[in-house]
């Protein structure tokens, strides 16, 4: 029984939330279904906790689907790489599923839970499927189950805020356009190479340089994967969709979400074109890098005069998604293994700032503004305290998870002699922290509220189990660090 | 010249389709025409494939004791079919976001949501309307 389970951990990590999300939305009551579905996030945490024990003894885990061998059958392949998205969902996973007990029912009427909560697995197999698969065509039907499913989630908020149908169909639109490109990429591959195995493509493509099938199609799937990562000018959907989205689903999707597409860039970009090496240089440095600097600046200010909390924080998530695509444009060793750490950090520290925003705007009815949150801070101490840990993580300040990504960010480029893009980081970072002092400002220094609010445990439990990973990965990030490093030998290791 | 030309007709199409489409999506301000702007995307991707599929003079690839004859490749007909599923779902779950939209607003077109949407946020955030909490003990 353990020998079969070990030999088939690949696929069980997709199939335990895809089977579980199908038997879920049978079960009427709110309670059990919310069993179910936090059972089947902590086996699929516990199966990918597994891979993890499993990749520091083989390093490279290849599972053929089905017995078909590749490159014919789909292969999924799980490596030292893949391992650090895997971990990143399937534990933010968990963790927003505690949170959610309390919180859906408040939001989402009863009779229709179940069905969110099925919907919200169906999310979470469709992103580790996407991390998994090994197969260009594979993929594109996970980018599709993972997008259709927080679409569905993302419009369940039309029952606090009306306005969550539209950013659930603009996320849609946009989402499948950006799917419709990666397939065309993916058909001018297949089309040259005859493959959709993603490591027989890179054999393949090695001799043909200057094909203009392979360049256009690596343009479109490129573009698709970044519509999905919502780097900079294509990332219009995501402010309004985490805005309006139910708050635990906008934990899940803020936290998870765009990393599965981040990773999916790094491997085309670094894995399957890695032989096409002036390609894959012009594009960093002349598309990727000038858009990351553009992003880190543009979501910050948006930021700054954002009055909506919770798009305030999505346009936060544009700009760190801004740091870890400038990590990749840069391309060396370092510079894309603290793109990885910074990928994890962002993961906890925007859990944790979205979990504590929406346990605040648990207590208010409507849409959490800057200015309903005033003296906030005194009438729940413990969600505030966590609130100021992860803020201070986001700024970059030292004994915080945060601050371990910015440096080794800011060593990797001033060790690539860009003193430039250093001094850009910095001052962005410096820029942040106008919006998160903003939000500290209003909820601490105005006049106390003559209320007293009891709070929950079953909400902060999971906000002190994400604020703790904060603190710790800050004071000892070894775990990380090294298991980025590795990630990033793993992916350009054998080129540089 | 004219039969090379010819020859890549397929592709003339494909391209035309998917320019049509692309600018349905996103020229279009109405929510409906957009759908259909992205269905006529998708499908000029489906013909893009079939025609990589087909050659010249092939047969059905069905497995013969002899198989001499040229065959096409049928990997692409089975990929698309997975794709125009993902497709019909797409289309299914923005037609019906659009229903919803139409119940809450009273209207698809982009212009007259996003004026509604804008005297909310003002109501909500200038105005300081919802200030004025309820809260729950």
């Amino acid at each position: 029984m353990i020998d079969i389970l070990s030999k088939n951990l690949p696929i069980l990590v997709v199939l335990c939330p895809l089977i579980t999300s199908l038997f879920v939305v049978l079960i009427p009551n709110i309670f059990f279904s919310w069993i179910l579905t936090t059972l089947s996030t902590f086996l699929t945490f516990l199966f990918s906790i597994l891979l993890y024990q499993d990749i520091q003894i083989h390093s490279h885990i290849s599972y053929a689907l089905g017995k078909w061998m590749p490159p014919i059958g789909i292969e999924y392949i799980i490596d030292k790489v893949a391992i650090i998205p895997i971990i990143i969902i399937s534990g933010i996973s968990f963790i927003a599923t505690i949170f959610a007990y309390k919180i859906m029912p408040e939001e989402i009427e009863k009779k229709s839970i179940s069905k969110v909560y099925s919907l919200w697995l169906l999310a979470i197999a469709g992103l580790l499927g996407l991390v998994t698969t090994g197969d260009a065509f594979n993929l594109f039907v996970f980018l599709e189950i993972s997008s259709l499913a927080s679409v569905a989630l993302v419009a369940m908020g039309a029952q606090k805020d009306k306005q969550a149908l539209v950013a659930a169909y603009n996320y849609l639109i946009i989402g499948a356009v950006g799917a419709t490109l990666y397939v065309i990429g993916v058909g001018l591959l297949y089309g040259i190479t005859g493959t959709l195995n993603m490591e027989d493509l890179t054999n393949r493509i090695s001799d043909l340089n200057n094909n203009k099938a392979l360049i256009a199609g690596f343009g479109f799937m490129i573009i698709g994967i970044m519509v999905k990562a919502a780097v900079f000018p294509l990332h219009i959907w995501l402010p309004r969709a985490y805005a309006y989205a139910p708050s635990a689903v906008s934990v899940l999707l803020a936290a998870t979400a765009t990393k599965a597409s981040l990773y999916i860039l790094a491997r085309i970009l670094f894995s399957v074109f890695e032989n096409s090496e002036k390609l894959i240089n012009n594009t960093l440095l002349y598309v990727i890098l000038p858009l990351s600097i553009i992003a880190m600046f543009a979501g910050t200010i948006m930021a700054i005069y954002e009055k909506d909390i919770k798009r305030l924080l999505a346009h936060s998530s544009v700009a760190q998604i801004g740091y870890i695509t400038l990590a990749f444009a840069i391309g060396t060793k370092a510079s894309i293994a603290a793109g990885f750490i910074h990928m994890f950090n962002h993961a906890i520290i925007k859990g944790g700032l979205f979990i504590a925003i929406t346990s605040l705007g648990f207590f208010i009815q409507k849409r959490v503004t800057i200015n309903n949150l005033s003296g906030l801070g005194r009438a729940m101490p413990i969600t505030f305290f966590c609130f100021v840990l992860c803020s201070l993580s986001l700024a970059g300040l030292p004994l915080t998870a945060g601050f371990i990504s910015k440096l080794y960010l800011i060593k990797a480029t001033i060790s690539s002699d860009a003193i430039w893009i250093a001094i850009l980081i910095l001052i962005s970072s410096a820029l942040s922290v106008v919006y998160l002092w903003k939000m500290i400002e209003v909820m601490w220094m105005r006049e106390e509220r003559k209320i007293v609010i009891k709070e929950n445990p079953s909400i902060y439990i999971s906000l002190i189990i994400i604020t703790f990973f904060n603190v710790y990965f800050g004071l000892d990030a070894s775990l990380i660090v090294n298991g980025s490093f590795e990630a990033a030998e793993k992916l350009i290791g054998d080129l540089k | 010249m004219i039969s090379s030309t010819i020859g890549i007709w397929n592709y003339w199409i494909v391209f035309c389709l998917m320019m049509i489409g692309l600018f349905l999506v996103i020229g279009r301000k109405n929510f409906l025409k957009k759908i259909v702007g992205l269905t006529i995307f998708q499908t000029s991707v489906f013909l893009l494939y079939i025609t990589f599929g087909k050659i010249k003079g092939g047969t059905p690839p069905i497995l013969n004791e002899t198989i001499d004859s040229i065959y096409s490749n049928p990997l692409p007909h089975v990929l698309i079919l997975t794709a125009i599923v993902v497709g019909v779902a797409t289309t299914a779950l923005g037609l019906s976001l659009v229903l919803r939209i139409n119940t809450e607003y009273g209207s698809i077109e982009e212009d007259d949501i996003s004026a509604q949407d804008l005297v909310d946020y003002h109501d909500d955030i200038e105005t300081g309307k919802s200030v004025d909490l309820k809260f729950k003990q």
